[in-house]
């Protein structure tokens, strides 16, 4: 009774600060839930799965791959010594498009989809708060980017188990590792890698709080991907490079490296920082100043 | 409990109104003005008719209201806090159905519920399923809970929209054409929802371009064309402001219309057996004397009431389905 004798300010339920995380439980199992992202990790397992079955058909009959056996991703020729490096290969096989490229689809998917589906504007009255609802969708799309490294590095795994022998391994330096070690190794690339994709992400979340259709936003997001990839591959663009976020991306080798070599994996991970504070402030000053008439 | 001191409160000046703008407009930026000076004033405790044909600025309105979209001048204040500086703590306790439900379509019901109640940081988790199984209940979607949204009817999804507002209790509740999609029978529930509610003590306010529906639920109205408020008041006091017409049945049209113009009657009209007029300032009684004195066969007299959309074609002078 003696709420309503207040002055007008209303005096109703306060937020608590457990309770507000209610909304990033909500959007991960959401997320979870959508039949295109459980398509995406089913893609990204089933490439490991490509991988190995064409290397074990390919070396039948005892003829292991010589050291210089072409092309193909970095670790390929490994792994019939050992199948802990399909998770490398599998990795780097991935890197420079599949897993962005889901990564994309989810980033851009983030605020543009609710919005084309008109469930923005409840999420926003509910009020989930623009700040709070963008955070949220940041965070997704981040557990997604581990997700999906982990889908393709722990099928990598499995696959390499199940066809190859696992066991000591050589590192890039040429010095002998133990299993535990290079399962150790694995996982920090794995997490690296995760972390690669968090400029892509954030790019993906700042386009998708321009538009109200959450196709264009995927498409654009994912052009943008190829576009860069692009530029990276272009010499005289050298100024640029180190600029564009694929371009430290496969530093994540050096991991295998005795002593490990640092260099460009804190290059690259600096990177990522830059592009996630840099479209992460663009997005927000984005969606907290938009009018939401969708 | 907020709602039985609201009544109380309402004296001679009432509560604080509920909603208030002072000139709010929004001017779209290819320059189209979608509300133009509004003052709307929505009284505690009422049931806010809010009408106007298709594209008349009503949704515009309630997206301010809402915080959804910024007003390009202007103020408005929702529960007595500035929008859209106080979303957070204004929208908790705020119910709204906007243009139509939204729905998540590969979730069930219920989890599209779960879901949004989630996104409110000040509801309780501990009474998440219970007030989501109330809300259900309360629209009479039990049975369909567990079904995935997008194979709900258009009806079924209006009900869905209309329980996430429902979620918690709210002091109000902005339902936008909530009657859209639904057969005669949900429209009554409806409304029978609707007075449920405002009897509880939530304040109503309903946008909607059905006249009838309006007159059926609310106590006050305000009517929007062209992105301008035309009028707004008790709904007894607009259509008041429109005179019904007195009406007599007669087998002698000539001499009833001779007679009434004599006793005052403005605007006779014959048609066939039909005259009209309207009403005089003096007892109708009298007037009935005065028909039957001068020998013209009486067979009815009655003043038809004036309808909402008498009220509203007075005011605007136009038809209600034109768009502004």
């Amino acid at each position: 009774m003696s709420r309503a004798e207040a002055p007008p300010a209303p005096a109703g339920r306060r937020p608590r600060a457990l309770w507000t995380f209610g909304l990033l439980r909500s959007e991960l199992v959401t997320t979870l839930r959508r039949w295109r992202t459980l398509a995406l990790l089913g893609v990204l397992a089933a490439v490991p799965v490509l991988v190995g079955i064409a290397v074990k058909v390919e070396t039948r009959g005892g003829s292991s791959s010589g050291p210089d056996g072409g092309g193909g991703p970095a670790f390929i020729a490994q792994i019939t010594n050992n199948g802990l490096f399909l998770v490398f290969t599998a990795l780097a096989a991935t890197l420079p498009f599949f897993l962005p490229m889901a990564v994309g689809v989810v980033a851009g998917d983030a605020i543009a989809g609710e919005a084309g589906g008109g469930t923005l504007r409840y999420l926003l009255v509910a009020p989930a708060g623009r700040t709070r609802l963008l955070l949220t969708k940041y965070t997704t799309v981040m557990a997604f980017c581990l997700l999906a490294t982990l889908v393709v590095a722990v099928s990598a795994l499995a696959v390499g188990a199940l066809l190859f022998p696992l066991g000591d391994l050589t590192t890039i330096s040429g010095t002998r590792i133990g299993f535990a070690d290079g399962l150790g190794r694995a996982l920090l690339i794995a997490l690296v890698v995760a972390a690669s994709l968090v400029g892509v992400a954030a790019l993906g979340l700042f386009v998708s709080t321009l538009t109200n259709s959450g196709i264009a936003a995927m498409a654009t997001t994912v052009g943008l991907l190829i576009t860069v990839q692009i530029l990276d591959q272009i010499p005289q663009l050298h100024a640029l490079r180190p600029y564009l976020f694929p371009h430290y991306w496969l530093s994540f080798a050096d991991l295998m490296r005795d002593p490990v070599y640092w260099d460009d994996l804190v290059k690259n991970l600096g990177l990522q920082a830059l592009y996630a504070a840099v479209f992460g402030s663009a997005a927000w000053a984005r969606f907290t100043a938009k009018d939401i008439s969708a | 409990m907020d709602a039985p001191s609201a009544t109380e409160r309402r004296g001679d000046d009432g509560p604080a109104p509920v909603i208030a703008t002072r000139g709010l407009t929004k001017r779209y930026r290819g320059g189209q003005l979608a509300v133009d000076g509004l003052d709307l004033t929505v009284p505690a405790g009422s049931v806010f008719g809010f009408l106007g044909p298709n594209g008349s600025g009503k949704t515009t309105t309630i997206r301010m209201l809402m915080g959804l979209i910024a007003p390009t001048s202007g103020t408005a204040r929702v529960l007595g806090r500035p929008m859209p500086r106080a979303t957070r703590a204004v929208l908790p306790q705020v119910g709204a159905l906007i243009e139509g439900p939204a729905l998540y379509g590969f979730l069930s019901g219920r989890d599209n519920l779960l879901r949004y109640d989630a996104a409110d940081p000040t509801a309780d988790p501990r009474t998440r399923r219970a007030r989501v199984a109330a809300a259900l209940d309360r629209v009479g979607l039990t049975a369909a809970a567990g079904k995935k949204a997008r194979a709900y009817s258009l009806g079924m999804k209006q009900r869905l929209g209309l329980a996430a507002a429902l979620l918690q209790p709210r002091r109000l509740l902005v339902l936008d054409e909530p009657t859209n999609g639904l057969d005669p029978q949900g429209m009554r529930e409806i409304r029978s929802l609707v007075r449920e509610l405002a009897s509880d003590g939530t304040t109503v306010f309903l946008s909607s371009h059905l006249l009838d529906e309006i007159e059926q639920v609310c106590t006050h109205a305000a009517v929007m064309t062209r992105g301008r408020l035309v009028t707004q008041g008790s709904v007894a006091d607009l259509a008041a402001g429109a005179r019904g017409r007195l009406v007599v049945l007669t087998p002698d049209p000539g001499d009833a219309a001779r007679v009434l113009k004599e006793q005052g009657v403005g605007d006779v009209g014959a048609d066939g057996d039909r005259v009209t007029g309207e009403p005089p300032e003096r007892d109708l009684a009298e007037v009935t004397a005065a028909l039957v004195t001068a020998g013209v066969r009486v067979r009815g007299l009655t003043v038809e009431r004036a309808s909402l959309e008498d009220a509203f074609v007075a005011l605007t002078g136009e038809g209600f389905d034109v768009a502004g």
